[in-house]
């Protein structure tokens, strides 16, 4: 019994058994949920998972040997994010200033304050980087945060989180700031709140929705291009 | 589903290749990403093409994807422990700013004639 245990903890077959296990539970209590903004399936999974490693006697890296493969389309799947900023070019032409102004400006602020705030409050140099590009869609800014020294599983919450605090409470926040063109308001919470926004801005607007995925799409472009450019300086 | 994928890991590749030949501190899928969407928007495939409906599985499960790195963070808990102040004030200030800049600019910058 135990020699299996121990081949069965160390196999890759564990890792991806768990996290397929842990995403169909999340997609069940985002089900149950109706789709409320707080029941993402990827947290869901990572409690679940984290829970089940901890009382399994689990190491986080014998858990990547299974799970390193999954994780490995994640690139493949960034690539496809072309996709959906394919179809929504065109609303691009309408827009095409503001958004050429807005967008980069947007993506600038979210980085340097991000630094400057983790460094006031008395934050180190690492966690500087691992929040800098936490504004740019989950994926990308996992990536980004191993390009540039950070930590890519702490980023890979903090644009989890923030996606959830944009979906609860960004129309709220533009109602009171008084922004109540839907382009705008997508764009905005695209900017900042990337895929997790945009769903919740598409269930409240067509149009929301579609300048929201344009923003999440170019915001990860200039997330990636701005944080190599301006973290030097900072 | 293979030509897609194949097309997607194509343009990763090439993406890839570029950041580490030319030491770009960018991540070679973003490059990627963009060969990507300059093909798209150069070619115009049909809906149904095979690179689009492979795009449309992966995205479809696009969290799947990032829950193995999402589980590295049961390593890091001390840390967030620590670091509590910076990081819960940073991600409000940050978010905040972002929200507002990019919306009040934009509602500044649209033509009043579209409004």
């Amino acid at each position: 019994m135990s020699e299996t245990w121990d081949w069965l903890r160390v196999s890759p077959l564990l890792g991806i058994f768990l996290t397929l296990l842990g995403y169909r539970l999340g997609q069940e209590v985002e089900r149950l949920a109706r789709g409320h903004a707080l029941a993402q399936p990827v947290v869901v999974a990572v409690a679940f998972i984290g829970g089940s490693l901890a009382l399994l006697g689990v190491e986080y890296d014998d858990y990547l040997s299974g799970a390193g493969v999954i994780a490995f389309f994640l690139g493949p799947a960034t690539v496809a994010l072309a996709v959906p900023l394919h179809r929504q070019a065109h609303h691009l032409r309408h827009l095409l200033l503001p958004m050429l102004v807005a967008l980069p400006v947007g993506a600038a602020v979210s980085i340097v304050t991000a630094v400057h705030t983790v460094r006031w409050l008395g934050g180190g140099d690492v966690l500087e980087r691992t929040m800098a590009p936490k504004a740019a869609t989950t994926p990308v800014s996992i990536a980004v945060s191993d390009a540039i020294g950070g930590l890519p599983s702490l980023t890979a919450v903090f644009a989890i989180v923030i996606g959830i605090v944009g979906a609860v409470a960004a129309p709220a926040v533009l109602n009171l700031l008084r922004v109540r063109d839907r382009r705008a308001r997508g764009l905005a919470i695209g900017a900042v709140s990337h895929g997790v926004g945009t769903s919740r801005a598409l269930r409240d607007h067509p149009t929301e929705g579609a300048f929201a995925g344009l923003a999440m799409g170019l915001t990860a472009l200039l997330t990636s291009l701005l944080v190599a450019v301006v973290l030097p300086h900072l | 589903m293979i030509n897609g994928l194949l097309w997607l890991l194509a343009c990763q590749l090439v993406g890839e290749v570029v950041v580490r030949t030319f030491d770009w501190p960018v991540p070679g899928a973003v490059v990627g990403m963009a060969v990507l969407f300059a093909l798209l928007q150069l070619r115009r495939p049909p809906e149904g093409a095979n690179v689009l409906r492979m795009s449309d599985a992966l995205l479809r499960h696009l969290q799947l994807l990032f829950i193995p790195a999402g589980v590295g963070v049961v390593t890091l808990l001390a840390v967030i422990r620590d670091d509590a102040l910076p990081i819960i004030g940073a991600m409000l200030v940050s978010w905040l700013a972002g929200l507002v800049v990019v919306g009040w600019l934009v509602t500044l910058l649209v033509p009043r004639r579209a409004r």
